[in-house]
């Protein structure tokens, strides 16, 4: 159990996704311009990871792992996810209205997000069992949203701010990620983390 | 188009690093040295330039409908195969690259390519067009690679060359992550820079 806590913070805290990890950077720097839109897309990216978590885990250690399939892992995890997202929209716009609203349009995003496929390989390759992996998973989520949002609301003010014209947009916004990211970094060693 | 603006556009003028802006994840995790960006430019540029082929010369029998995941199939075939090939002849680097191989899949400048690309035009200006996009992104790579490890290490390619004292006591903020969102904050500024002042 202690150990599954540690999974959790570290996935969460220590090793961010964003920030240390450097995964799904894309969407990092493509929707944290307001606070509103990082907050549906971090919400969407915790929902859609965790199912996708499971259902590759499932997949690996029912299919691939006892038929000797091992190789197909990429094109099966990367299809998986695809449909999986596809199936996720259908079903919240006919059962959940409110969720879909919510979330809609973020969900054809994340097929191309990285981070959830990393999710599901570092699952796999750190040998985690379902727990683990679910803990993994909603821990690095949380950590995704919990950037984005800090970073959007950065985002915000830097829009106001008087800036050298070269540096507007996006070095800047990596100036101000390299500084969220050093401070991330007092994270590491928390616990033993690292 | 001419055939040489096909091929150089990739490296300059449509960088897909440094102009598009997309491709962002390994070139900030994988520059720690040079020898770790270059074995993943070469990675990525190699599965770019067969699913470029691949995919414009079946363009015309691909439904527009499934267009998607079939180039998602021919793209992950290619990085199985550099992802086994990596874990047999190059071992060590494959340890370092870690996820990042596996995940060259969702890597957006391959899939851009083959939407904006590869599907629409013959397979000679598509192998053109994934040499070049593949040698831009892998010289970005480079440079990145390189910045971060003269300052980090004091090293280029493990050969020392800032000298003894500079290796004792390295910009050890260069390999660790921030140092990675600043040089490539600071190599975007200063495209801006320069690309203003040719317009």
């Amino acid at each position: 159990m202690k150990n599954s806590v540690l999974i959790f913070l570290s996935a969460f805290l220590v090793n961010n996704i964003i920030l240390i990890r450097f995964i799904g950077l894309c969407p990092f720097f493509g929707v944290s311009t307001a606070v509103k839109t990082a907050t549906g897309m971090g919400m969407a990216v915790i929902f859609v990871m965790t199912l996708a978590a499971w259902i590759t885990w499932l997949i690996f250690h029912v299919f691939l792992l006892p038929f000797n399939l091992v190789f197909l892992r990429t094109a099966t995890f990367i299809l998986t996810i695809a449909s999986l997202v596809q199936f996720v929209e259908m079903f919240l716009k006919k059962s959940y209205r409110t969720l879909y609203n919510a979330l809609g349009i973020y969900l054809p995003l994340i097929t191309t997000n990285c981070a959830i496929l990393a999710v599901t390989f570092l699952n796999i390759d750190n040998n985690y069992n379902l727990l683990q992996g679910t803990l993994f998973a909603i821990g690095t989520g949380l950590g995704f949203a919990l950037v984005i949002i800090i970073f959007a609301s950065l985002r915000e003010r830097l829009d106001m701010a008087p800036i050298n014209p070269s540096l507007k947009g996006y070095p800047i916004a990596f100036i101000a990620a390299s500084l969220v990211s050093l401070a991330f970094l007092g994270f590491s060693g928390l616990f033993g983390l690292s | 188009m001419s055939k040489r603006e096909t091929f150089f556009r990739g490296v300059i003028k449509e960088n897909p690093v440094l102009i598009i802006m997309i491709g962002l994840c390994p070139v900030l995790a994988t520059t720690g040295t040079v020898r770790d960006a270059l074995g993943m430019g070469i990675a990525t540029s190699f599965v770019l330039f067969f699913s470029n082929i691949i995919i414009s010369m079946i363009r015309k029998c691909v439904p527009n409908e499934v267009r998607i995941p079939v180039f998602i199939i021919i793209i992950s075939t290619f990085v199985t195969i550099v992802d086994y090939f990596m874990q047999v002849f190059q071992p060590d680097l494959y340890r370092v690259l870690g996820v990042f191989v596996p995940l060259i899949v969702v890597n957006c400048i391959i899939l851009g390519r083959a939407e904006a690309f590869a599907q629409k035009n013959s397979v000679i200006d598509s192998t053109l067009d994934g040499l070049g996009m593949g040698i831009g992104f892998t010289l970005v790579l480079v440079v990145m690679g390189a910045i971060r490890e003269i300052l980090g290490h004091g090293t280029f390619l493990s050969h020392p060359i800032l000298g003894k004292g500079f290796a004792e006591f390295p910009v050890t903020f260069m390999i660790l992550p921030p140092g990675a969102f600043l040089v490539i904050a600071i190599l975007k500024g200063l495209i801006n820079r320069f690309s203003k002042k040719e317009l």
